[in-house]
C-alpha cells in the first residue's frame, strides 16, 4: 500500500486538509475525500469529461490528475459555480433551455463552459459546438446544450458591460 | 390556463445542476468495495482459481443454495439456459465475471482482484451467427444444441401467390453492427445490510428497481421483504440498466454474508465487456411488389445474435421477435413469411437498447422502399405513398394492431418543409463541383405505453406492463404522488406533476413525485419501451381524477354549491358565476380534520391502474448530408423530424427525447460499433475506441409536430422515447447511399464508417474498371 501523503487543496475557496495515496486521482479526491460528489467519473480515460473541473480557471479532466498535482492550484467545480440560492448564468439556461436530462454529465459540461467562456467571453456557435465537442453527453443530442451556452454567454457579456 | 402543452422548466433539475444529484457512486462513501475478477477469454473450462493468502475472496463455490438467473418464454422453441451468478466450470463470453473480492476501498479492492488467478483452459470461441449456425458448430450451451434460444416461424396462406405474381422481386442483405446503450454512467450497485431488522438494502443505478427485488430474491432464495430496492438519479440507462446482472445479486449476498455495507461501481471498459450489448443482426429480405409499387408480399430471415444469455426479465426474445412480429412498420401489405432466430454465442448478453430492433427493421423496411424504387423506375416517396397505412385501426400480417395515426401525412410535411425539388437542385450543382450530397428518408412507427395485453402475447413467463399511482394530499394541500415507473432523465416528474395539476387545480410546484423505492411506491415494471407518459400518466390522470372528484365534493359541501359546478385551478376552488371560493389546501385540511362533519372517509388518499395495449407513436424523418469521397467521412447538413406523438404533454421534454434518440441513431448509423476480434477479446472498451457523437457530429433539428388523437391512451399523450432512435439510421444511411448513388454503391450495412464507404467506392470502383 502507498504512503499517504498530507496536502491542502484550496477548492471553490476553501481549504480541504486531506491525506491521500499519491496515484489517487484528483476526481477522487474531490469526491472521496472532499465529499464533493458533483464532479463524476463516467471513462476515467480522459474522453468522456464528465469530470471536468476548473483548475486555475483552466478546464481540466480531474480524472486524468492526480491530487496532489493539483496542491497549489485554484480548484473550481460545479458545487462553487452557484452564488448561494442564485444559479451561475450557465446553470440558469441549462435548466431554461434543457441543457440536461440525466444530469450526469451536466456538472463537467457546466465547467467546461464556465472555464471556456472565462478564456474567450465571445464564443460563436461554430466556437461553442467545437469546444463542447471535447465532453460527451448521451441524453440531450447536444442542440439544447449549445444553445443554452450561447445564451449563457450573452446573458454574462451583458452583466459585465 | 392548461398545465398540458406548456415548456415548464423541469423540476428535476435544480439540483442536478447544482451538483447535488444522488446518483449511486455518491453512496459507495465509506462502504466496502467488491471486485469482480473476469474471465479475459470468450470460452473455456475453468480449471481452477488461484486465490491470494489474505483477504475476502469469493467464487461460484461458495454461493451456497444460490440459484441461477433464468429468463423464461412460454413458447416451445424457447431454449431456457439459466445463468450462474459466477461460473465453477465454465465460461462462455468474455468478461464474464468468475470470482468477486471485498476490499476497504476501491482501490485495494482492484489491487486484490489482481492477485487472484483463473486457470481457464481456452476452447475456440463461437462469435458469429454465422459460426453458430454453421452444420456441426460447437453447442454453445448444451442446453441449446443448435445454438437457437429462440425462433420465430410464419407464413401467411396468401404468400407463395403473391410472391408468384410479383412484377419484380427485390432483394437485400443488411447488417447492423453490435452496439452499445452506453449511458453516461455505468452500472453500480450499493448494498447495506441492517443488523436491526436483517434487511439488504440495495442502492444501485437501475430502470426496474421492483424487478431487480424480484429477481435477486428468486435468486437467492429470500424473501423479497428481506430486500429493499432504490434507483437513486440513474445516470442514463436507454435498456441496457433494465435486465438483472449477476453482479447485483452477488452485492445482495456480501452484504449479507459480511454483513455490512459493500458498493461495486464499475468502470467503463467493465460496462463494454461485461453489461449488455445490442443491435447484433443480419436481415435478409425479398420484397415482392407489383409494377406500380405496391408491396405485395415480404419474405424475411432475420438472425439476430443474442450472445451468451438470455437477459432477464424480458428475454433474449426481444430483439428476434420484435423484429419479427414488427418488420411491416408502417407498410400495408398482406402476404408475409418470415423466420426468425436468436443465436447464442460467446460474446456479451444481448439486452433491450432504444428503439429494441426497430432501428434495424426500419433500415430495412426504408432501404427495401429505395431499391424498389431504384429497380422499378419509379420516385422512392411515391413507393412509400402507394405503401403507408391510411385507415385505422390497421392490422398487420403478424396482428399486430395499429391504433390512430399519420404516416402518410407525417411524410408529406417533411417532404414538403424539406423541398425535395430544391434540394435535387442543389445536388445537382455540387456534383458538378465534385461534391456529394445526399437526401435520406425513413417513415416509420413506434411502438409505445404497451401493458400486459401485449406482454401477454409474447409468452414471457414474467409479463410487466401496468402502472399504479398512489397519490396523495396532505392537509396543507401539497400533493405527493408514489410511481412504480423509474424515470432516469426523461422528466417524467414533471410531466406527470403537469397532468395532476391540470386535474386537481394545485400548481406543479406543489406535486411532489415519489419513484425508485420498492419501499415508497407501489409495485411496477420501472421505466422501459416508451410506457411511462401513456402508462403511469394514465394512472396518475386516473389517481387525480378521482382526488378532483373528492375535493370538488368538499367544496360543494363547504361552500353550500353543486358538486358539478365547481372548477379547480390555481389552487382554488371556485363557483363560476358566484363570488364563492376556497383555496384548495382548506379543502384538504378539512378532509383529515373535519372528515366526522363532512360525512366522508378521512383524508385524501387515491389510487389509479392503468393497463393498456398500447398505442403507436409515428414519424418521418430527412435527412442531409455531404459524404467526402476521400474520405469517406459524412458531415450531417440538416435534419428533419415530423413527429406525431398525440398530445405533447410538455413540449421541451419532448424535443429533448426526439433530438436525444436521433443522436444516437446518427452515432448507429455512422459511428458506433463493438468489435470483437477473432479471439473473442472485445477491440472497443474505451471511448477512444467506441464513439458516440459529439457535439460536431449532431445537427440541430428541426422538429414539427402533428397531433393524432387515440383512444387507446387516456392523456391522449403517445410515447416518444425511442422514436429518434427509430428512425434516425435509416434516414441517414439512405442519405448517403443517395450521395453515392452515381457509383452505384449500396449501403447496406450499419454503422456507415469511413472504413466501410471507402470499401464501398473502391469496390464499385473495381467492378465498374473490370
Amino acid at each position: 500500500m502507498p504512503d499517504k501523503i498530507a496536502i491542502t487543496l484550496e477548492v471553490n475557496g476553501k481549504a480541504y486538509p486531506v491525506t491521500v495515496e499519491p496515484r489517487r486521482t484528483l476526481a477522487d479526491v474531490l469526491r472521496e475525500d472532499c465529499g464533493l460528489t458533483g464532479t463524476h467519473l463516467g471513462c476515467e480515460h480522459g474522453v468522456c469529461g464528465a469530470c471536468t473541473v476548473l483548475a486555475d480557471g483552466r478546464p481540466v479532466r480531474a480524472c486524468l490528475m492526480f491530487g496532489v498535482q493539483a496542491e497549489g492550484k485554484a480548484i473550481r467545480t460545479v458545487e462553487g459555480l452557484a452564488d448561494g440560492d442564485e444559479l451561475h448564468p450557465l446553470q440558469q439556461a441549462f435548466w431554461e433551455n434543457h441543457g440536461l436530462q440525466c444530469g450526469f454529465c451536466t456538472p463537467g459540461f457546466l465547467m467546461l463552459a464556465a472555464g471556456a467562456l472565462g478564456e474567450n467571453p465571445d464564443m460563436d456557435d461554430e466556437d461553442i459546438r467545437d469546444v463542447l465537442s471535447s465532453n460527451l453527453c448521451r441524453c440531450t443530442g447536444y442542440q439544447n446544450i449549445v444553445k443554452a451556452v450561447r445564451i449563457a454567454a450573452a446573458e454574462m457579456r451583458a452583466r459585465r458591460a | 390556463m392548461s398545465w398540458i402543452g406548456r415548456a415548464l422548466p423541469r423540476l428535476e433539475d435544480p439540483s442536478l445542476l447544482k451538483g447535488l444529484g444522488n446518483y449511486v457512486s455518491d453512496h459507495a462513501r465509506g462502504a466496502m468495495h467488491a471486485a469482480f475478477v473476469r474471465s479475459t477469454v470468450a470460452a473455456g473450462d475453468i480449471l481452477g482459481i488461484e486465490r491470494p493468502d489474505e483477504g475476502l475472496v469469493f467464487t461460484g463455490a461458495d454461493l451456497d443454495g444460490v440459484g441461477r438467473i433464468t429468463a423464461v418464454l412460454h413458447r416451445p422453441d424457447y431454449r431456457a439456459v439459466g445463468q450462474p451468478l459466477l461460473p465453477v466450470d465454465r465460461v462462455v463470453f468474455p468478461g464474464q465475471a468468475v470470482a468477486v473480492v471485498v476490499a476497504a476501498d476501491a482501490a485495494a479492492a482492484e489491487d486484490l482482484a489482481e492477485q487472484v488467478f483463473l486457470d481457464i483452459e481456452p476452447v475456440d470461441p463461437i462469435l458469429d451467427f454465422d459460426a453458430a449456425l454453421a452444420p456441426g458448430a460447437r453447442a454453445v450451451h448444451p442446453e441449446a444444441p443448435e445454438n437457437v434460444l429462440v425462433e420465430g416461424r410464419m407464413e401467411t396462406p396468401g404468400f407463395a401467390e403473391a410472391m408468384a405474381a410479383a412484377h419484380a422481386v427485390v432483394e437485400l442483405d443488411l447488417r447492423s453492427g453490435r452496439q452499445s446503450a452506453m449511458p453516461m454512467e455505468p452500472r453500480g450497485g450499493v448494498a447495506s445490510y441492517d443488523a436491526a431488522t436483517g434487511r439488504v438494502t440495495l442502492v444501485a443505478s437501475v430502470q426496474m428497481p421492483h424487478m431487480l427485488r424480484t429477481g435477486i430474491a428468486d435468486v437467492l432464495g429470500i424473501p423479497e421483504a428481506d430486500l429493499r430496492v432504490v434507483a437513486p438519479d440513474v445516470g442514463g440507462a436507454f435498456g441496457q440498466k433494465m435486465s438483472l446482472f449477476p453482479e447485483y445479486a452477488v452485492l445482495v449476498w456480501l452484504a449479507r454474508r459480511l454483513r455490512t455495507r459493500v458498493a461495486w461501481i464499475e468502470d467503463r471498459r467493465e460496462n463494454f465487456l461485461a453489461s449488455a450489448h445490442s443491435r447484433d443482426q443480419a436481415f435478409t429480405v425479398r420484397g415482392a411488389f407489383a409494377a406500380d409499387g405496391e408491396l405485395l408480399a415480404l419474405e424475411a430471415d432475420l438472425r439476430s445474435n443474442v450472445g451468451a444469455y438470455s437477459c432477464y426479465p424480458v428475454t433474449c426474445g426481444v430483439e428476434p421477435l420484435m423484429a419479427f412480429g414488427e418488420l411491416p412498420g408502417p407498410y400495408r401489405f398482406a402476404q408475409y413469411k418470415a423466420r426468425s432466430r436468436g443465436v447464442t454465442t460467446n460474446t456479451c448478453m444481448m439486452a433491450p437498447y432504444r428503439g429494441v430492433a426497430r432501428p434495424m427493421l426500419t433500415f430495412t423496411m426504408e432501404r427495401l422502399m429505395e431499391k424498389a424504387a431504384l429497380q422499378l423506375g419509379l420516385d422512392a416517396i411515391d413507393v412509400r405513398r402507394r405503401n403507408l397505412i391510411t385507415s385505422f385501426p390497421h392490422r398487420s400480417p403478424t396482428g399486430v394492431v395499429y391504433d390512430e395515426g399519420s404516416y402518410l401525412e407525417a411524410m408529406e410535411a417533411a417532404v414538403a418543409h424539406v423541398d425535395i425539388p430544391a434540394f435535387r437542385a442543389r445536388q445537382a450543382r455540387a456534383r458538378g463541383e465534385g461534391r456529394h450530397l445526399g437526401l435520406g428518408v425513413s417513415v416509420f412507427s413506434e411502438r409505445t405505453g404497451y401493458g400486459t395485453p401485449v406482454f401477454a402475447q409474447r409468452m414471457m413467463g414474467i409479463v410487466p406492463g401496468y402502472e399504479t399511482v398512489d397519490l396523495a394530499m396532505d392537509p396543507s394541500g401539497n400533493v405527493e404522488i408514489r410511481i412504480g415507473a423509474s424515470p432516469h432523465g426523461q422528466g417524467l416528474k414533471t410531466s406527470l406533476a403537469q397532468i395532476v395539476s391540470d386535474e386537481i387545480g394545485v400548481t406543479p410546484d406543489k406535486v411532489r413525485v415519489i419513484s425508485g423505492d420498492t419501499d415508497a411506491t407501489p409495485y411496477g415494471w420501472g421505466t422501459f419501451a416508451s410506457r411511462s407518459i401513456v402508462i403511469s400518466g394514465g394512472a396518475t390522470k386516473l389517481a387525480a381524477e378521482a382526488t378532483a372528484t373528492k375535493l370538488r365534493k368538499i367544496a360543494a359541501m363547504l361552500m353550500e354549491a353543486d358538486e358539478a359546478s365547481v372548477t379547480l385551478a390555481d389552487g382554488f376552488a371556485r363557483v363560476p358565476g358566484t363570488n364563492k371560493a376556497m383555496p384548495i389546501a382548506e379543502l384538504a385540511r378539512a378532509a383529515y380534520h373535519q372528515s366526522r362533519q363532512l360525512g366522508m372517509p378521512a383524508g385524501i388518499r387515491e389510487t389509479g391502474f392503468y393497463d393498456p395495449a398500447g398505442t403507436f407513436s409515428n414519424a418521418c424523418h430527412i435527412c442531409e448530408v455531404e459524404v467526402d469521397i476521400e474520405t469517406g467521412g459524412v458531415r450531417i447538413t440538416r435534419f428533419v423530424v415530423v413527429e406525431d406523438a398525440g398530445v405533447v404533454i410538455n413540449p421541451m421534454i419532448v424535443d429533448g427525447q426526439i433530438a436525444g434518440g436521433v443522436a444516437q441513431g446518427i452515432g448507429n448509423a455512422l459511428l458506433e460499433e463493438l468489435i470483437y476480434d477473432e479471439d473473442g477479446n472485445l477491440l472497443t472498451t474505451s471511448l477512444a475506441d467506441y464513439l458516440p457523437p459529439t457535439a460536431v457530429e449532431v445537427p440541430d433539428l428541426e422538429i414539427i409536430h402533428m397531433v393524432t388523437i387515440s383512444p387507446e391512451s387516456i392523456t391522449k399523450a403517445k410515447g416518444v422515447g425511442e422514436g429518434g432512435t427509430i428512425g434516425a439510421p435509416a434516414a441517414v444511411i439512405n442519405a448517403v447511399a443517395d450521395a453515392l448513388a452515381p457509383f452505384g454503391v449500396e449501403m447496406n450495412v450499419m454503422p456507415a464508417t469511413p472504413e466501410r464507404i471507402r470499401a464501398a467506392l473502391r469496390n464499385a470502383k473495381v467492378a465498374a474498371d473490370a
